[in-house]
């Protein structure tokens, strides 16, 4: 039994003057990774960063439509309560310099004052670090600050620190686009097996590795959602032309 | 759905999580906090030239022009005219600048084109930071104990009145003391000459001082002018170093060894001891031709060097 | 052939001669600042010890004596000047690099601007207004005023251009794990340009430790050992340049050895600033 966690519709934004996204209606079901696809500049990222309003924090940024988490319009809710429940792991790694590996996951609660126990926060800690596969490298380093460790290391960190938030839904963007194929592969198999507990939007300009590990795939082209579906019908048999064109690498 | 233990644990940290906000200060309160700092400075700046200008209109009103270019300067008859301070301030102040430009433009060809980096570069710049962190009282006594034997004896040997102390001393003390001001925007300017044109000059035959000449002065000549600007704008509020070692005559300096006082100099000895409103109003005129006078210059300075780095 | 020849040689004697004249003229400009160190330290060393740090001047014709009032004064003014201008400091620096463009961003950078280039008697002038009129007497507190407005500035830009350098994507990784603009800018923007900031920080305070011509008439001098801010306080600068420009010999003694003092203070200030800034730097 699916159920939609979040619902995309007549999705509209825009930069001042320029329209980046028209018209887009999607759905997401729970506990499934759905890949976004398109050409360089088609409005992916922007769309994954409307799901948790990071879109609007450029001037002139402007949205319409409704996107429903859990069927509350999340632009009538307060921002920040969005972004708590909605976790997003950005291109470059950006895990915070100046604390520890410990205090980087568990940072969601600390920058916003939420007081957990010892216990809770060492659990929550090893919890988050496990399904992101980096609690074996790092378990006797924990409180050192996270300078030491490599790109694929420091994006584990960040993917820990957004599941230590036990977000409904995980938005990741291209988060494998500027690390080296080895940790790109790592991170390729982590994201495939954290889909029981969280939803997955993956945006990626990686074709091969979205038939490989996602359950949907929508293609987004010049800021229009072309088609989308299950993955393997997707590849297999595209309704769109410019998706076959895409697909087949004749553009991108 | 089947919800499992680990689903409420879940479900449970969430509402924990999302409904614990309503804490901290609002993101508009925050803002406007921001925005008044920023205001408070611009006001700040407002209320000290405003605050100058009141204070000083008992003169204003007195005076008027004349107040600059009175001769006299004599707090019991109540005759106040600041022309000497005037010259004296000039004197010094350029007399400094030209002392100056002899180490400090060098100084800047030295860091901007021979020794860009290593060993030799790290020391002489660290030298010139610390001749800049030297608290101006220092320098007066020492050019009190050091400079003013020196130019006794100078004068002895010049067959002029051996004071030793006088405008040529404190010239003296006030370049030493702009040396890092004129040579740090210098040697910016010089190193940032881009070397395709130096390389293009030097593969036609020309020597390191012709390229030097030709092509990275006159680049860097902007850059340079405006360096010399903010140390003049330095030397002219310089007061300490000044008041220490040139002689406090309040009369019309006749040579450069003459002694006299310069605007800054004049402030710092007699307001402690000025009785009066019209004395006090006086002296708080001169702070207020300082206060102009060094900004228009300290601005003309910096346009300077923010034409030069968004026009090339 | 010849005369090329001649005109090539004589090309490259001037060069030669060139480079050798500017460096000897750097090198001379190296001479003051040797000879002030020198001169300080010969005349300054063998005054100060634990007697001479300790104790109150002497009156004059009485050997001996130090300069603690003068020392416990400077610590005083610059706690004064730490707290009027640090906190006012970052948080327009914050905003400067929050508010990049904008008119009152404008304004409060041209303002800052100008308030750097005012000759410190002028903001000694002005804090006599401001402060020791309407309080009819000197004070430590006007002293600690004219100093905050000269420390300024150097919080204000140090602060604005270490959180100009800081990346947006730290601003965006708190952003998004639900972290409200004012926790994001306090709690993960300012602590990683803390080290930027502290040397901004130390520096401004070596620089107005130094400093004698606005406390002239604010903070004024005092003979006495002075706790109570509402009253004249000595500084260091301020002693040395009573006694320095006294006719008595025994204080310029002391002149010597309380400017050792401060010149170790200063130098020493600014090569912690140098350590700080090393050690504290986040690279991204």
């Amino acid at each position: 039994m699916e159920s939609s966690v979040l619902k995309i519709e007549n999705f509209a934004a825009s930069f001042g003057e320029h329209t980046i996204l028209k018209d887009i209606n999607l759905s997401f079901s729970r506990n499934t990774l759905t890949a976004i696809m398109g050409p360089s500049g088609c409005g992916k990222t922007t769309l994954i960063r409307c799901i948790n309003r990071m879109h609007e924090l450029v001037p002139n940024a402007k949205v319409s439509g409704k996107i429903l988490l859990d069927n509350e319009d999340i632009y009538n809710t307060d921002p920040i309560i969005v972004r708590r429940q909605i976790g997003m792991v950005f291109q470059r790694p950006n895990p915070f310099p100046t604390m520890s590996i410990y205090d980087n996951v568990i940072a969601g609660y600390n920058l916003n004052g939420i007081k957990l126990r010892k216990e809770e926060m060492d659990q929550t800690v090893e919890e988050s670090l496990r399904k992101a596969a980096l609690w074996e490298e790092v378990k006797d380093a924990l409180h050192r600050k996270g300078s030491f460790l490599s790109g694929g290391q420091q994006q584990r960190l960040c993917i820990a620190r957004a599941l230590a938030m036990h977000p409904e839904v995980l938005l990741l963007d291209e988060p494998t686009s500027a690390l080296d194929p080895k940790s790109t592969a790592h991170i390729e198999e982590l994201v495939s097996q954290l889909k029981d507990g969280v939803t997955i939007i993956q945006v990626t300009h990686n074709i091969a590795q979205a038939a490989r590990v996602s359950d949907f795939t929508a293609f987004i082209y010049l800021g229009e959602l072309v088609e989308s579906g299950p993955t393997a019908r997707m590849f297999t048999g595209p309704k769109d032309k410019r998706t076959e064109e895409y697909l087949t690498g004749k553009f991108g | 759905m089947n919800h499992t233990i680990a689903d409420t644990a879940v479900h449970a940290s969430r509402a924990k999580i999302t409904m614990q906000y309503k804490w901290g200060i609002s993101e508009a309160l925050f803002r406007r906090l921001l925005y008044f700092a920023g205001l408070i400075l611009v006001v700040l700046l407002a209320a000290i030239f405003f605050s100058l200008a009141i204070a000083s209109f008992p003169a204003l009103r007195q005076f008027g022009f004349s107040f600059l270019i009175g001769k006299t300067w004599d707090p019991v008859r109540g005759e106040f005219g600041a022309f000497a301070f005037l010259v004296g301030t000039l004197m010094s102040s350029f007399m400094a600048l030209l002392i100056s430009t002899v180490f400090s433009l060098p100084v800047s060809i030295f860091l901007g084109e021979y020794f860009r980096h290593g060993n030799v570069s790290t020391f002489m710049k660290s030298v010139i930071e610390l001749l800049a962190g030297i608290p101006s009282v220092i320098y007066g006594f020492w050019g009190l104990f050091l400079l003013v034997p020196l130019v006794r004896a100078l004068e002895t040997k010049l067959g002029v009145a051996p004071q030793g102390v006088g405008i040529f001393t404190s010239s003296l003390v006030l370049a030493v003391m702009i040396i890092p001001y004129a040579s740090s925007i210098g040697t910016e300017v010089i190193s940032l000459v881009p070397s395709d044109l130096k390389e293009a000059a030097l593969s036609l035959g020309a020597t390191r001082f012709e390229v030097i000449r030709k092509i990275v002065l006159p680049y860097a000549y902007s850059g340079i002018f405006a360096g010399i600007l903010l140390a003049l704008g330095r030397a002219l509020g310089e007061t300490m170093a000044v008041t220490m070692v040139i002689g406090n005559s309040n009369f019309l300096p006749k040579s450069i060894f003459s002694p006299g006082n310069t605007m800054a100099s004049i402030i710092a000895n007699e307001f402690t001891e000025a009785t009066g409103s019209l004395y006090l109003a006086s002296l708080i005129e001169l702070a207020l031709v300082l206060f102009i006078v060094t900004t228009i210059i300290n601005i003309s300075g910096k346009l300077i060097i923010r034409k030069m780095s968004t026009g090339k | 052939m010849g005369k090329i020849e001649t005109s090539v040689h004589r090309r490259i004697w001037i060069d030669k001669f060139f480079k050798g004249l500017i460096i000897l003229l750097s090198l001379g400009s190296i001479v003051p600042m040797l000879l002030i160190l020198f001169l300080i330290t010969k005349n300054g060393i063998s005054v100060v010890n634990w007697e001479f740090l300790s104790q109150l001047p002497k009156p004059v014709g009485e050997i001996g004596g130090g300069i603690s009032n003068a020392i416990l004064g400077t610590l005083w003014l610059i706690l004064l000047s730490f707290i009027f201008s640090v906190p006012l400091g970052i948080f327009a620096g914050i905003f400067l690099s929050e508010y990049r463009a904008g008119r009152l961003a404008y304004l409060t950078s041209l303002s800052i601007e100008i308030l750097q280039g005012i000759p410190s008697i002028v903001i000694g002038i002005i804090a006599y207004v401001w402060v020791v009129l309407p309080m009819g007497s000197f004070s430590a507190l006007s002293g600690g005023v004219a100093l905050g407005i000269m420390m300024l500035p150097v919080i204000v830009m140090a602060t604005a251009e270490t959180l100009k350098l800081i990346p947006d994507s730290l601003r965006e990784a708190s952003l998004a794990l639900g972290v409200s603009y004012p926790r994001t800018i306090m709690k993960v923007i300012l602590p990683a340009g803390l080290s930027g900031i502290l040397s901004g920080i130390l520096l401004g305070i070596a620089r107005v430790t130094g400093e004698t011509a606005p406390l002239l008439f604010t903070a004024f001098g005092s003979p006495f050992m002075n706790q109570n801010i509402l009253k004249p306080i000595n500084s260091l600068p301020l002693t040395i340049f009573n006694y320095a420009t006294s006719p008595y010999p025994e204080w310029h003694t002391l002149a010597w050895g309380a400017s050792f003092v401060l010149i170790t203070f200063v130098l020493g200030l600014n090569l912690i600033t140098k350590l700080v800034t090393k050690k504290w730097k986040v690279q991204f």
